[in-house]
């Protein structure tokens, strides 16, 4: 059944079970901390995507927000891929996992860049559920740029 | 099976008007189609309705054989044009009993319609010749109410931040009906205007609006309706209505989208400055200044949607075919039979009004813990159509605590089966998220 592609195991498990929610403040005096609020006005969805980092690594990912299952899990899955990986590296995985909602379900995914972001393949068909997957990864890419690491070409190259 | 016989001289079931379902259905082409494989089970007319043959066969035959501009032609086919798009205004001032065509005024939609409305006020505002009814400043109140569309909405905070007056609203009760307990506080006399929503589009609740006239007329102020959501269900009679304005729009009652309605008391139209300026509306034009036609030319600027306003006609040819009671009792029944329904799904919390009174077939609820987004992505792919999000209506949300609600919405072609399809939808969705 077509439900299925959308609502994978995976994706379920990281609504039911997500990892990592919760706001938190940085383990690292030193680290600069930053958040953005991100809403998807046509349904009333919020998440808040905080970034702890050196400038060089992202030390902690926290987020809480309310939504529907799917922007739900995927802040879930950002957090799990992107916690503690280099500034250069996440906004690879980031590109990725834009280019894979973005890809109208005929983008084949990495799952060696993507990992459980794979299981978003599925959501891509969906265009009206395309922003609700893509909701915490914009507001990630704002607090990112608001904690002094941007998304800019030099950086990701 | 066992029949109860009512009493002579009491109210017989068959006193109701009544209509034959499966055969107004068959008058909709769309309702034939499968969705994700299975039958369209449409349950988002509060939303937009569903066009039969008879407005489609209208809208195809004017650009076919009628098309031409209104109102400045002497040819034929201008004439034929003009003539149709009168007609429709005609049909549309009939079927909401105004006392006379010209007060029945074209626009996009209601959003547009209420605008007009209030930035008639504005202009007047700046105008210190204008008629004072009109004219606003700080001290004024405008009043509003909790469980109004964004569209009646924004339109009035912004006019309120443009003149200095002052936004006010109605609360609403836990039950979901309009708290008019503080009318006599609210409704003063530095109250210019106040708009309110007849049914609400994510409640349901039909207001009662007589307590509330009679206190508008008391202090002076205008009152304006938006019957977006009761003129396509219910009989709507502005007379009886007794308001100043009311707003609907063409799409929710059988008509193409494009095409909405502002009625007002023609004395009042007349005297309110215009809104858009261009072709059509004026009366003589030098590069120094214009004078206005009257109503409604006045508010409808450029060329009309001609084709839309003759499409509205004939879909309010069909209603009255039918017949408005007849429409609005079939309603009432699958309401009642919904609310029953929806009562037996475990976990289900119904906003607004729990009872078949006082209220139309618009039904919000929340299933659990499960966001809305989801429900209706579940319904959705077993061809059960249903509005979820805040529906226009963020107020409503935030009073009940919600951030979304998902919402079934019924019309004249509407049956139980598709209440019952909504009902297994929801006990997959169940399944899905336990």
């Amino acid at each position: 059944m077509q439900l299925d592609q959308l609502y994978q195991e995976i994706i379920l498990d990281h609504y039911k079970r997500p990892h990592g929610r919760g706001l938190r403040d940085a383990d690292d005096s030193g680290d600069r901390v930053a958040e953005a609020h991100h809403v998807n006005p046509t349904c009333g969805d919020e998440v808040t995507v905080r970034v702890a980092t050196d400038g060089t690594v992202l030390h902690d990912i926290s987020y809480d927000g309310m939504g529907c299952s799917i922007s739900q899990a995927s802040a879930s899955v950002l957090h799990e891929l992107l916690r503690g990986r280099g500034a250069g590296e996440a906004f690879e995985v980031h590109e990725a996992f834009v280019e894979l909602m973005s890809g109208r379900g005929q983008v084949t995914p990495d799952e060696d860049v993507l990992g459980d972001g794979v299981a978003f393949a599925g959501v891509a068909r969906y265009p009206a559920r395309v922003k609700c997957a893509l909701l915490p990864w914009m507001a990630f890419k704002d607090a990112a740029a608001r904690a002094g690491v941007g998304v800019s070409p030099e950086v990701t190259a | 099976m066992t029949s109860i016989a009512i009493p002579s001289g009491m109210p017989q079931y068959d006193d109701v008007p009544r209509f034959d379902v499966a055969r107004v259905r068959a008058d909709f082409p769309i309702l034939g189609r499968d969705i994700n494989g299975h039958p369209l089970v449409y349950l988002d007319s509060a939303n937009t309705s569903h066009k039969p043959r008879q407005v489609l066969d209208v809208l195809d035959e004017h650009y076919a054989r009628h098309n031409a501009n209104v109102s400045r032609s002497v040819h034929t086919l201008g004439t034929e044009a003009t003539e149709a798009y009168e007609g429709a205004r005609a049909k549309i001032a009939a079927f909401i009993n105004a006392p006379s065509t010209d007060e029945v005024v074209f626009t996009k939609n209601s959003t547009e319609a209420i605008n007009i409305v209030a930035y008639a006020f504005s202009n007047a505002s700046l105008r210190p010749d204008a008629d004072p009814r009109f004219r606003l400043g700080p001290g004024d109140e405008v009043v509003i109410s909790e469980m109004e569309h964004h569209s009646n909405i924004v339109p009035w905070q912004l006019l309120c931040e443009r003149t200095g007056a002052t936004l006010r609203w109605f609360p609403v009760t836990d039950q979901g009906r309009l708290d008019e307990s503080g009318l006599e506080d609210l409704v003063t006399e530095r109250t210019k205007i106040v708009s309110l929503v007849h049914m609400s589009n994510i409640l349901g609740t039909v207001n009662a609006t007589s307590r509330i006239t009679a206190r508008v007329r008391e202090v002076g102020a205008l009152l304006l309706l938006d019957c977006s959501q009761s003129v396509p269900h219910l009989p709507i009679d502005v007379v009886d209505l007794d308001a100043d304005y009311i707003v609907f729009t063409g799409h929710k009652m059988c008509g193409p989208t494009g095409i909405g309605v502002l009625w007002g008391r023609g004395e009042l139209l007349a005297a309110m400055p215009p809104v858009f300026g261009g072709g059509s509306m004026i009366e003589t034009v030098t590069m120094a200044r214009s004078t206005f036609a009257a109503p409604p030319a006045r508010f409808e600027a450029g060329t009309p949607p001609i084709a839309e306003a003759v499409a509205l006609g004939a879909a309010v040819d069909y209603l009255t075919g039918i017949g408005m009671q007849a429409i609005q009792w079939h309603e009432k029944e699958l309401t009642a039979y919904a609310l029953d329904a929806l009562g037996s799904v475990p976990d289900l919390r119904i906003f607004g009004p729990t009872v078949p009174v006082g209220r139309g077939g618009t039904i919000s609820f929340a299933l659990g813990d499960v966001h809305p987004h989801d429900v209706g992505q579940v319904l959705d792919s077993l061809g059960v159509q249903v509005r979820v999000g805040h529906h226009c209506a963020k107020p409503v949300c935030s009073r009940f605590g919600v951030p979304a609600m998902t919402r079934a919405s019924f019309y004249l072609y509407t049956t139980t089966e598709e209440i019952d399809a909504l009902v297994a939808g929801l006990e997959q969705v169940r399944k899905v998220f336990d």
